[in-house]
């Protein structure tokens, strides 16, 4: 069990984190006080064109050094400087978040459409796998993710979350289950413009795993939940494909309700089904993936978690309860349970 | 009847629910709580036939949980699980319920004006006199009545397409019936539930609930009764006999 609420204003108005903070404790019982987390889209107006690696340091000395050598040997680092925390209570510094807003060199790494992306991640790769005390756990241009263990209040004062802005919002409350809770556990996970934050379990872990593997993704943060990520980032940003379709690829109808369908949508199932096996998510799962561009949130096919839509003006809420979003917004026009499988998504119109 | 008011704006569930307790214990009748926003667990476990809680605004999931008589009334939204294991009373929602909807009931009423999330009922049982009852105004989702071992569910699916949004209607069913307003499709029926008309006693028992969901929510009892009703029953007391072991 987790617990999990977002937001996207989609003419791109920005929020500050008070309300998501409030909406998230609100949930408290989703979680065990062992992780919690913020996401925030468009939290570095003033670095956009960079891409803002967040990086927990064990210590301020071997690490830093490797990964600092690392990121000036491939591109420039714009700027550097400690995130700022407020320790209180039992909410310890046990690791040192740090960010870079960096830029690759793209003369020094052969040709690929994606050149920069693949710099970024092939960077995150080596300093994940191998530098010791160092972890990258947020990477994208305009975003950070602001995450430790604790309870969802603890983890936003720790960081000050009220004091952030954005236009779309992800938050995480989490509750850890088959694996035990750590810092770089916590949610939202991203890697470059994708951010997730999920409340169940990916059953078929094994299987995504070595699939993303076969693509030279390398999962670092003992959890399920890093797959999901990754997903997005091969299906929607490598191969593609739309929002609705990348959900119906990792979620997808079942055989006997492809067998039912008319002739084009069977063909197109039964394609994604064929070419997207192994990235199909088994398991009870609610999910929200979230891009500069959009939100999409959507369960797994039987539904065994819970989710709410709601819509308030420009605003789009996606949550495990309807009462986290009328803690945001009391007064929502539209409310529904979305059906299973179903993505719900909200655009950025602007 | 004195009432008393609680403002639950932003009041946690366990100063709240002691709260309630302590007014039951003073020999109050009739408890209003205004903003409740997302607290759970309110009114586990309570007891008395003659009380009455108003509930203004959206409560957090498990409401009424091993309730034993009350009458608890929701003028909003519920989150998962209203009923669940209830004893006894009653609960009745002016809006929506999510999943799991009067899960494991064991007695009582459940009713809901509009939707309920997936897996309504899911392991309903009765025994001797006790004998649970969800009436369902709008939609379920799938899974309606899964595993269910006794009681009685109905959905209505007033101004829906259909009353029920996908299949595995009475999954694993071995005790109770479900009625569902209108036809249903075989292929929605899940594993180990069987379809039939409803007899004189059915029907006898669904006026009885109709006509109580007309007077809660001022619907119309004709445009209900001349409906044609689905009854769904377990294929077999035992349907997964023979799956898990071999006897």
């Amino acid at each position: 069990m987790c617990g999990i609420i977002s937001v996207i204003d989609r003419l791109g108005n920005s929020m500050n984190g008070e309300a998501i903070k409030k909406a998230l404790s609100l949930m408290n019982e989703r979680g065990s006080g062992e992780g919690a987390g913020y996401a925030v889209y468009g939290a570095y107006p003033d670095f956009a064109d960079y891409y803002a690696l967040h990086l927990f340091y064990d210590n301020l000395v071997e690490p830093k050094v490797a990964v600092e050598e690392l990121l000036e040997k491939w591109g420039k680092i714009e700027h550097s400087e400690e995130i700022p925390t407020y320790s209180k209570g039992r909410m310890l510094k046990k690791h040192i978040p740090w960010r870079y807003f960096f830029k690759p060199d793209t003369s020094l790494f052969a040709s690929s459409e994606s050149l920069e992306e693949d710099i970024i991640i092939s960077l995150i790769t080596r300093i994940n796998t191998k530098v010791n005390g160092a972890l990258v756990y947020s990477s994208g241009k305009n975003i950070g993710v602001f995450k430790a263990s604790g309870w969802p209040e603890e983890v936003a004062d720790f960081y000050r979350i009220q004091d952030y802005e954005g236009y779309l919002w992800l938050a995480h409350n989490r509750y850890p289950t088959n694996t035990s809770g750590w810092w770089g556990g916590a949610h939202p996970f991203n890697l470059l413009d994708w951010s997730v934050i999920h409340n169940g379990e990916i059953t078929s872990y094994g299987t995504n795993k070595r699939y993303l593997e076969s693509f030279g993704y390398k999962c670092t943060m003992l959890t399920d939940t890093e797959v999901v990520a990754y997903l997005a980032d091969l299906l929607g940003r490598r191969h593609e494909l739309p929002p609705e379709m990348m959900v119906k690829a990792l979620a997808p109808p079942f055989w006997d309700e492809i067998d039912e369908m008319s002739g084009k949508d069977r063909d197109i199932y039964t394609a994604l089904r064929m070419a997207y096996g192994p990235a199909m998510m088994n398991g009870p799962f609610a999910i929200v993936v979230a891009r500069p561009d959009y939100i999409a949130g959507f369960t797994d096919r039987i539904k065994l978690r819970p989710m709410v839509a709601a819509e308030s003006g420009d605003r789009l809420y996606i949550s495990s309860e309807e009462a986290a979003i009328r803690t945001m917004e009391p007064n929502l026009e539209n409310i529904w349970m979305p059906d299973a499988g179903e993505p719900v998504i909200g655009r950025l119109r602007r | 009847m004195e009432t008393i008011t609680i403002d639950a704006a932003n009041l946690h569930y366990t100063p709240l629910n002691i709260k309630i307790r302590e007014l039951i214990r003073q020999g109050k009748k009739r408890i209003v709580l205004n903003n409740i926003c997302g607290q759970r667990f309110i009114g586990n476990g309570i007891r008395g036939d003659d009380i009455e809680i108003v509930i203004n605004g959206v409560p957090g999931g498990d409401l009424g949980m091993f309730m034993s008589g009350p009458t608890l009334i929701v003028h909003g939204n519920c989150d998962h699980a209203p009923g669940n294991t209830m004893d006894s009373g009653k609960i009745v929602i002016h809006g929506s319920a999510g999943d799991a909807t009067a899960h494991s009931m064991r007695g009582g009423e459940v009713f809901v004006r509009d939707d309920i999330g997936y897996r309504g009922g899911i392991h309903m049982k009765e025994y001797h006199g006790k004998r649970p009852v969800l009436v369902v105004g709008g939609k379920a989702g799938s899974f309606i009545g899964e595993y269910m071992a006794g009681g009685l569910l109905i959905v209505l699916g007033i101004d829906r397409n259909t009353p029920v949004r996908g299949k595995g209607i009475g999954s694993g069913i071995h005790g109770g019936k479900i009625i569902i307003r209108g036809d249903v499709d075989e292929n929605l029926l899940g594993i180990g539930a069987k379809k039939e008309p409803l007899s004189g006693e059915d029907m006898e028992d669904l006026e009885k609930y109709l006509k109580e969901y007309c007077r809660l929510f001022e619907h119309d009892f004709e445009d209900l009764s001349g409906s044609f009703y689905t009854k769904i029953i377990p294929a077999s007391s035992r349907p997964f006999a023979g799956k898990y072991c071999w006897e």
